[in-house]
């Protein structure tokens, strides 16, 4: 009880930098998922339409890469490249999110039953239509899937943003660690998983709504 | 009408898969291509709506050069079916039936009486039906869906790549029962692909036999099996489609000649003295030069043995005559469980016929047939 009233205590007296730290939390998560959305299905899209098995693999292979190293140190690699702060946070959680979206849209596209893209053909839809009106929606489910477990891990990894500079709940963890303050720690621990378990089911509406069967 | 003038289609790979195909098909007809796989029937198909570009030749839809037409238009003027039926499962069934008129820009009112006209053609109740997802129809059903889809546009050629193969015989059979009913009324210019013969004979005006990207033979049904055209064509159609009418026996092969038959001025007894010592329940009646005036019942006889047999004689009894086709017969057969008396074309009786022993005869030729295949 008098733990719970510390607690509260704590939360009125910071309530506006924790705040801050999950509004700087959000906005370097959402901005990986928009880049990493709007770079990696395109490409996925695009793998799957082209003939040659060398650009496919060696795409595969980089995303692959840049998947295996260990956070911490893909963040340390951008330092230097970008220095620190909000910028080299983004592209190397970027880099790291590559794979998941790009794996799950390209085995989507492959999903699809080849006997709807020739009836599509045949019946006269031209490429970009088909493309708008009967693959992605026919692989949705799986870009969908992929976009959620993405997301999911953005948040996560946003939280070691912080070792960088580039703030977030990372931060509020940190501090934690230095002041010793079990606290601090908590919060920045319970609201990152609050903000990826809320993402995590605004995706699945979404989902719903375009889902068909 | 569509018209292949000395068509070819060599690949990239130097393989040619057609060689100067000259065909025409035939407006409101159903014209089958048929062949063995790897013979060209699908790629021919595939060069009407340009899925597939040819190379040698030229090809003329209702005079004009296919090749002028933009391969879009071209194919949202023909309805195509396929064979994994390719419904969209993202689409309500309303939705994928309406996809071309869709794509052709046709007023909302004009689409929707249209999809509503086609569900019902195929007794698909459009309420029940057209708002449900393709994976909640059964195959049949899908590919019935299928077919209205390729006719949604009300467009006069509809190509289809064996879009019944994939089903269960049962639907099979009523879908092909369904195309021919709707081409009766809808009147499409139709280009079937098949690889089943049975299928090709069951709905064609016009078959085109293919084989290693030649045209074998084009010609009705009855003729391609009539007249074949080469021992490939032969082997093709199968023995058993060309036997039933040659290669059963004639009939005299069947009639026993060693009848038992009375006279019709005996007497009762004696007539169910022969029939007891033959083990008959009929026997026929003839005159004295042998004309066949009908037949007595034992039981009859038995129950009226003071009659004279002239009475007693049924004389509206079955009988065959001698030339009759074998296969007629045995059509025929089904309810007739008695010795048959064969007359011949002036009424003298020459033999009977035992329908069991026919059809005994005939179970041994069929089956030795199938046996063979």
């Amino acid at each position: 009880m008098i733990f719970f009233q510390g607690y509260m205590k704590y939360w009125r007296e910071d309530y506006s930098s924790i705040l801050a730290y999950m509004y700087e939390h959000m906005i370097i998560s959402l901005t990986v998922i928009a880049l990493s959305i709007t770079f990696s299905i395109p490409l996925a899209v695009y793998l799957t339409k082209i003939k040659s098995d060398l650009i496919k693999t060696i795409t595969f292979n980089i995303a692959n890469i840049f998947q295996t190293i260990p956070t911490i140190a893909l963040l340390a690699l951008v330092i230097p490249l970008f220095g620190i702060g909000f910028v080299p946070a983004v592209v190397a959680l970027f880099l790291y999110s590559l794979l998941p979206l790009l794996r799950n849209t390209y085995a989507g596209m492959n999903s699809i039953d080849p006997g709807i893209i020739e009836a599509a053909k045949g019946m006269g839809y031209g490429t970009i239509q088909r493309l708008f009106k009967i693959e992605l929606p026919v692989a949705l489910p799986y870009i969908m899937s992929g976009i959620r477990v993405t997301s999911v891990y953005i948040i996560s990894w946003t939280t070691l943003a912080a070792l960088i500079g580039a703030g977030g709940l990372g931060d509020l963890v940190l501090a934690g660690i230095g002041y010793n303050d079990s606290m601090m720690i908590f919060t920045g621990t319970f609201l990152a998983i609050i903000i990826a378990i809320s993402l995590d089911l605004v995706i699945n509406k979404i989902e719903k709504i375009f889902s068909y069967s | 009408m569509i018209e292949l003038k000395g068509v070819g289609k060599v690949y990239e790979d130097g393989f040619q898969a057609l060689n100067n195909i000259d065909l025409a098909f035939e407006n409101g007809k159903i014209n089958v291509l048929i062949g063995p796989s790897g013979c060209g029937k699908t790629t021919t198909m595939k060069l009407l709506n340009r899925l597939v570009d040819y190379t040698d030749g030229e090809i003329l839809l209702d005079g004009r050069n296919l090749k002028e037409i933009d391969p879009i238009e071209l194919r949202r003027q023909m309805g195509y079916v396929i064979q994994n039926i390719g419904l969209f499962p993202h689409m309500t069934i309303y939705n994928n039936v309406a996809a071309v008129p869709k794509l052709l820009k046709w007023p909302k009112e004009k689409i929707k009486k249209s999809v509503m006209e086609l569900l019902q053609l195929v007794n698909l109740d459009p309420d029940t039906y057209m708002n449900r997802f393709p994976s909640e129809l059964s195959g049949g059903q899908q590919q019935r869906i299928g077919v209205i889809r390729a006719l949604a546009a009300d467009s006069s050629i509809i190509l289809m790549d064996e879009p019944f193969s994939a089903l269960d015989p049962i639907s099979r059979e009523q879908l092909q029962d369904e195309l021919i009913s709707l081409q009766s009324e809808i009147n499409k210019t139709i280009i079937f692909v098949t690889h089943d013969m049975d299928e090709a004979l069951k709905i064609a005006d016009q078959i085109i036999l293919m084989k290693n990207g030649h045209i074998i033979q084009k010609d009705s049904p009855n003729n391609i099996i009539a007249n074949p055209a080469d021992e490939f064509v032969k082997d093709f159609i199968g023995k058993k489609r060309l036997t039933p009418k040659q290669k059963l026996p004639s009939l005299d092969n069947f009639i026993s000649k060693s009848f038992v038959s009375i006279q019709s001025d005996s007497s009762t007894a004696e007539a169910i003295k022969q029939m007891t010592a033959y083990k008959l329940t009929n026997i026929p009646v003839v005159t004295q030069d042998d004309m066949y005036l009908g037949s007595i019942n034992l039981y009859g006889a038995l129950d009226n043995q003071e009659e004279t047999i002239e009475n007693l004689v049924e004389s509206d009894t079955y009988t065959i005559e001698s030339t009759t086709e074998t296969v007629e017969v045995i059509n025929e057969l089904n309810s007739i469980n008695t010795t048959i008396p064969v007359v011949d074309g002036n009424g003298k009786l020459v033999g009977t016929l035992d329908p069991y022993q026919l059809l005994y005869e005939w179970r041994v030729t069929s089956e030795y047939e199938c046996g063979e295949q």
